[in-house]
Order: C-alpha cells, then sequence, then structure tokens
C-alpha cells in the first residue's frame, strides 16, 4: 500500500531517492554559486575585471626563437596575446609529440632489452631502468640542460657533425634549413598519393593471400613506390626546393662571431634539453610497461607457434606482439598523457611554453589568472583527451577479437 | 607541474578567500604574525642563511611592519616567491605584505589591483657582460643572446631598448635567478640582464666574478617597494608609515643606537616626539599601539643601518639612495 504521508520520504524507496537526490544537487548548485560569487566579488573588492579582451593586445616582450614563433611569425609589439598563446601551445606539443615518438622507441628498445638472454644488455637496461625512473625529473632536467651546456664548445665555436651543414655550440643545434618554392606542392601530392597506392596495395596483396596463398613482399615494395614516385615528382617540377645553411663567422666584432641569425635553423638547447629529459625519463616506465606486456603472454603461445615451424621473428610478431599490446596499451595511455603534463616543467629552464610564455610572462603583464589558467588548462585537458581518445580506438583495434 | 598546481591553488586562493578579508591588520592579529613574501634569493635584499634566517633591506621592511604591529620584529615568516607566483600570493592572501624588490609600474596600481605604499630602493635594469667580449656600450649588442628571469618588467625593458635602438636579440628566460646566473656562467648567453642591484647580488655567484663588467647604461626606471593588495587602507597606511618612518628617522638622526636614550630625553625636538610616540596619538590613529616607530626603530633600526648592514657589503654606494637632503631622491611624507 502507497501512502503519500511523510513518511513516504523513508519508507518509499522511488520517493526517498527522489528526496535527496534533490537536496544533494541543491546543494551541489549552492556551493558552486557560493564559489562563482565569491570570486567574481573579490575580484571586484580589488579593482579587477573579467574578460577575455586583453587576448586582442599587442604583447611587448621578445620570445626566444623557436618551431611556435617561426609558425606565428612573433612580432615585438605586432602580435597579440593570443599569439602567444598559440606560440605556447605549439611549443608544448613539439617537445609533447616528439618526446612520444622517443620514449616510445626507446623505451619498447629497453623493454625487449630487459627480456634479453645476454647478461650485458639485460644488465644495461636493468641499470637504466632503476636509475632513470627512480631520480626527479626536475633534477634530470637540470641535470641534462647544464650537463649539455658545460659539455659543448661556446658560441664562438663549434663541433662540426657534417661538414657545413650540421653543427651544434652552445646557443644550439645548427640544420640546414629547407626553403620551398612554388611548385613543391606537387612532390607533397605526390608522396599522398603514394602513400594511398601503398594502402591499395596491401588490400590487393592480402586478398591475394588468402584466395591463393601466394605472398606477396608489400613492404619493400611500398617504401620503393613512395620514394620513387615523390623523387620523380620533384625532379619533373624543377626541384623547387633550397637550402639555407648555417653560416659560422670567424672574424669581425667578438659578439658578432659565431652562427649567423636568419641562415639555417636552429634547435635551441633548452628544447634539446627537454625533450632529452622526457624521452629518457619516460621510456624508463614504457620499458617497464613493455617487458610486463611480453611476459603477460603465456609461454604456450611461444611453444604453440614454434610448433607449427615459425621462426622467432616472426612469431614475436605475430604471435606475441599482438597479445601483448593487449597489455600495453592501457598504461602506455597513461605515460603519454604524463608526458605532455610534465612537458610543463621546461618552464625551469627557459624552454617557452604554454606555462613559462603564457602562464609566466603573458599573466605577469596582463594579471589576468582566472582567465588565463583557464585557457592553460584547457589546452592539457584537450590534448589529454584526445590522445586518450586516440589510444582507446587504437586499443579496441589490437584487443583480443573474441568470437 | 609543481608551479602549475601552485598557480591553481593561487586561483582556488582567490576563489576561496572570504569576502569580508578587507581587514588584513584583524586577521594578521589572529594569526600571530605577518606572512610576508620575499624573493627565492637575492643576497642584500632577501635571502636566507644556511639556518634559515632572512636578511636583507626587503626583509626588514617586514620586520619593520611586524615591530609596528606586534613590537616584535620576529613575529614575521617569509614565504619565498618566484617572480611570476608573486603577484597572484599576494592576491589570493597567500601573504599579507610582498616585499620583494619588486617595480612599481602603473599597470600593477590599475590591471593587477595592487597598491604600492612606497619605495625602499630606487633601481634601473642593467646589463653585464664578460670582459672577454671587448663590448663597452650597450649599443654595441645587437644580435646578443640575453639570458633574464621570467615574468619581471625586465623582459619588457630590454625588448623595448632594442627595438628603440633598431637591434636584434635573442631573449632566454628562465623561471629563477639561480637558473640565469648559471647559465650565464655556462656561456649561453653574451648578456645578463636585470636590475642593476641584482647584477651587482648575484655577480658573486659567478665562477669568476672579476671577468665580468657591468655596463654603464642604465636602460629603465625601476622604483622597487613593497605591495599590498587594493582596497584595505588602513593596513596600505600601516606599511607606508613604517616605511615612511624608517627614511624619517634617518633624516632625524633617530636610530637603535640612540633611540631609547631620546625616550627619555626632555630636550627633543617635537618631530623626534612624535615619531617615537611621546606626542600625539599617531599609532591608534594607525589602529596600533603608540610607540609603533620607536619599535620598528629599536628592532630594526632607521633606513640606512638597514641599508649599511644589508646593501652596502655588495658595494653599492647611496647614489640616488641616498636622502634628499644628501642629494638623493629618498623623500618621506613628514609624520604629523
Amino acid at each position: 500500500m502507497r501512502t503519500n504521508s511523510i513518511s513516504s520520504l523513508i519508507y518509499d524507496s522511488k520517493v526517498r531517492g527522489y528526496f535527496f537526490q534533490t537536496i544533494i544537487l541543491l546543494a551541489l548548485s549552492a556551493s558552486i554559486w557560493w564559489l562563482i560569487d565569491n570570486t567574481v566579488t573579490n575580484l571586484a573588492d580589488r579593482g579587477k575585471t573579467v574578460g577575455f579582451g586583453f587576448l586582442g593586445e599587442n604583447a611587448g616582450f621578445q620570445i626566444s626563437a623557436t618551431l611556435g614563433t617561426w609558425l606565428f611569425d612573433y612580432n615585438v609589439g605586432q602580435s597579440s596575446y593570443l599569439d602567444v598563446y598559440f606560440i605556447g601551445i605549439t611549443n608544448t606539443f613539439l617537445v609533447a609529440i616528439l618526446g612520444i615518438a622517443g620514449a616510445t622507441v626507446l623505451g619498447f628498445t629497453i623493454g625487449i632489452m630487459r627480456l634479453s638472454q645476454n647478461f650485458i644488455i639485460r644488465a644495461f637496461a636493468t641499470v637504466y631502468v632503476e636509475l632513470l625512473r627512480n631520480l626527479p625529473l626536475l633534477l634530470q632536467l637540470f641535470f641534462w640542460y647544464f650537463a649539455v651546456l658545460r659539455a659543448l664548445p661556446s658560441k664562438r665555436d663549434k663541433i662540426e657533425i657534417i661538414p657545413d651543414a650540421v653543427a651544434m655550440n652552445i646557443t644550439g643545434l645548427y640544420l640546414p634549413a629547407p626553403i620551398v618554392e612554388s611548385g613543391f606542392m606537387y612532390t607533397v601530392i605526390a608522396f599522398f598519393i603514394a602513400i594511398a597506392m601503398t594502402f591499395a596495395l596491401r588490400a590487393w596483396a592480402l586478398k591475394r593471400q588468402s584466395e591463393t596463398g601466394q605472398r606477396f613482399p608489400v613492404f619493400w615494395t611500398a617504401i620503393g613506390i613512395i620514394i620513387s614516385l615523390t623523387t620523380l615528382t620533384f625532379w619533373l617540377s624543377g626541384s623547387p626546393m633550397n637550402w639555407s645553411f648555417p653560416e659560422f663567422k670567424t672574424t669581425g666584432a667578438i659578439l658578432r662571431r659565431g652562427f649567423q641569425s636568419g641562415s639555417g635553423m636552429v634547435l635551441v638547447p633548452e628544447m634539446l634539453a627537454v625533450w632529452l629529459a622526457l624521452t629518457l625519463y619516460t621510456a624508463a616506465f614504457i620499458a617497464e610497461i613493455v617487458r610486463a606486456g611480453i611476459l603477460a603472454v603465456a609461454k604456450g603461445q611461444t611453444e604453440a607457434a614454434y610448433s607449427i615451424g615459425m621462426r622467432p621473428g616472426m612469431t614475436l610478431r605475430l604471435i606475441v606482439i599482438p597479445q601483448a599490446l593487449r597489455v600495453i596499451i592501457p598504461p602506455l595511455t597513461s605515460q603519454y598523457l604524463n608526458l605532455t603534463k610534465n612537458s610543463s616543467l621546461a618552464v625551469a629552464i627557459a624552454y617557452p611554453e604554454l606555462v613559462s610564455i603564457f602562464a609566466g610572462t603573458a599573466l605577469n603583464q596582463v594579471g589576468k589568472e582566472i582567465e588565463m589558467i583557464f585557457m592553460m588548462m584547457m589546452v592539457y585537458l584537450t590534448f589529454s583527451i584526445a590522445t586518450a581518445a586516440f589510444m582507446n580506438w587504437f586499443n579496441a583495434r589490437v584487443k583480443l577479437v573474441e568470437r | 607541474m609543481k608551479k602549475l598546481t601552485a598557480a591553481m591553488v593561487a586561483v582556488a586562493g582567490v576563489a576561496f578567500a572570504a569576502a569580508a578579508s578587507a581587514a588584513t591588520l584583524d586577521d594578521v592579529k589572529a594569526k600571530g604574525h605577518i606572512q610576508c613574501g620575499v624573493s627565492q634569493g637575492l643576497p642584500g635584499f632577501s635571502n636566507a642563511d644556511d639556518s634559515g634566517n632572512w636578511t636583507g633591506l626587503d626583509v626588514d621592511m617586514c620586520r619593520a611592519v611586524a615591530a609596528a604591529v606586534f613590537g616584535d620584529s620576529n613575529a614575521v615568516k617569509f614565504t619565498p616567491l618566484s617572480a611570476k607566483q608573486r603577484f597572484t600570493a599576494l592576491a589570493s592572501g597567500e601573504v599579507d605584505i610582498l616585499s620583494r624588490n619588486t617595480t612599481w609600474t602603473m599597470t600593477r596600481d590599475t590591471q593587477l589591483g595592487l597598491n604600492f605604499a612606497g619605495v625602499n630602493y630606487y633601481d634601473g635594469q642593467g646589463m653585464m657582460v664578460p670582459t672577454s667580449l671587448g663590448v663597452t656600450s650597450a649599443l654595441e649588442l645587437d644580435g646578443a643572446n640575453i639570458c633574464t628571469n621570467t615574468g619581471t618588467t625586465t623582459e619588457l625593458n630590454i625588448t623595448d631598448y632594442f627595438r628603440a635602438n633598431g637591434m636584434s636579440f635573442n631573449l632566454v628566460a628562465f623561471e629563477k635567478a639561480d637558473e640565469v646566473v648559471a647559465a650565464y656562467d655556462a656561456g649561453r648567453c653574451d648578456v645578463y640582464t636585470t636590475d642593476r642591484s641584482g647584477l651587482a647580488a648575484q655577480r658573486g655567484k659567478l665562477t669568476a666574478p672579476d671577468s665580468h663588467m657591468v655596463l654603464s647604461e642604465i636602460i629603465s626606471k625601476e622604483p622597487l617597494g613593497p605591495v599590498v593588495r587594493q582596497g584595505d587602507d588602513q593596513w596600505f597606511n600601516i606599511v607606508r608609515w613604517s616605511l615612511n618612518a624608517m627614511i624619517n628617522a634617518e633624516e632625524m638622526g633617530v636610530s637603535s643606537a640612540n633611540v631609547n636614550n631620546l625616550k627619555f630625553d626632555g630636550s627633543i625636538t617635537p618631530a623626534v616626539a612624535r615619531l617615537i610616540g611621546k606626542e600625539g596619538n599617531f599609532g591608534e590613529e594607525l589602529g596600533l599601539s603608540n610607540d609603533w616607530a620607536y619599535n620598528i626603530l629599536m628592532q630594526v633600526g632607521n633606513y640606512a643601518e638597514s641599508y649599511e648592514a644589508n646593501v652596502t657589503p655588495l658595494g653599492l654606494a647611496r647614489g640616488v639612495n641616498a636622502l634628499w637632503s644628501d642629494g638623493g631622491i629618498l623623500y618621506a611624507a613628514p609624520i604629523r
């Protein structure tokens, strides 16, 4: 029997549920409202306004020459704070992406080395992992930065890696810069067409194998197609690309000796140190994940593969790794997200990423803490969610298909 | 991540700080000490020794306020802040005074919601170069790599100076002064730029201080002083008049050595009598006791004492920081 009296708040599970959920909802809304109201009142008390109008104002400070400043053509006094924001994002993403690539390759290598039969290789990998993952990242960052700085020759000297093309000193790693001319677009188009062709080739080869059992060397053919088609187009369109080589002077005023700005391309030591530190640190964690993933594949799988005549390389590639990936991918995603967020430590060694130039220099000029920290958090959130979404999609692809 | 977290905590601090926190004096009295924001280590201005004791001109400013409020110059706790954390820390109420060689600019008064209580050191931005560079003027620095701190006025000043003179440069901006010095010392930059007081203070950290020189150009005006939050006039007055008391005391010849005798001296001038609380009730008007300035002078000393103990050892003469009556520009409003 149902009753509509006050006791139904306690005895009727449905009414009770609605009643308490409403109370919680009201309490939550009240707290949020209180928080917002308090913020607005406090800001008003201090004579501060809220708004994003500052983004259009011109930024009056110099930013170290990096990919971001080049991409957004940064000019002091003409570029806005919004440009500063985008430069920060670009530089953050640059080290994050380079770091993810480097840490993945190195991590997989070290992880496999830890399972090696060879004692020296195994011991080296173990020492690497234990050393690198147990030291705080900020210390490693300082270590690499100052170790790199101290090890390199002075600004007016250089070590040549490839004569007249690639060289290094304390101001950075100098590389030839490509100067693209108008007809270069055709080469880019040819490159993408070549890639599309290799996908078509792979589909055809798989179909033929399942029908006739004959195999086709897809990998080498694909490489051949990509290289030949791209090179041919490049040559036919009149080689529309030149190189700007770094220029080094040993005469003139002492200050102006060394590599000349505007020639070649420079990777500043701050970026190299951040990349190195993020790669080496995260690789230690990835190595352990890879080792765990491989060990998680039952030994019987390898033995079964050998018993049907598979060679060790093939066994690893077709039997062990696909199964290990199922274990590896989820924690690997976490490491990628950690690496991206850890890149904010680069502020300590003058790499102009988001935290340094936007939440640092620009924030100090403009003073819009809430807006700017919010914008910065949105960047990390968006990038992390995008990485997680991609990895989840990849995970869904490699996971065990149950029939 | 640490810095990011700190910034977010600061934002949360702005949100949570009770709306009625205007009366800083009441809050300070309730907790029994003053929370003072200082630098992360700038000899002469705010620097901690091996046992964690803070000394310096900026530190004395906070001690003076503590002496005025509590009659105890040790009733103060220090929070080392980086250049970029400092204003957020003050705005969120994490510190009560920011005494961290901070330049008084219009933006900071208007957009940042701060009030500068006065100037305790008149500085200007300078540049240091290795003598081996063979440079004698800042106008020869076209194309130089320049190391500095992020989150300060120095980034803007140096950019303005190079733009005004049609020169190019590359800026390497670190978060902490220690890293700037280390990178400059390693040769990453041709030039180290910051306030001239900072150059003098940091020079001792270089491996060969004698092989570097400070260029004669002063490229900016840097009036440094204590900062408080806007909207609390009483607290603002306490800080402002603590500083004025120290400067006025120097002008009147009142120091920690003689202030106790003057208290029992019948022949002092009315101005000195007002300063040390024998005449009028200036302290009570501030919300303090009438011996507020007496306590400052007894426990911290006048401006000259603080300067000579902290800044003179860096090799920085009084210069413009001398009293107006001695040819400088230090001039405090009278206590009357």
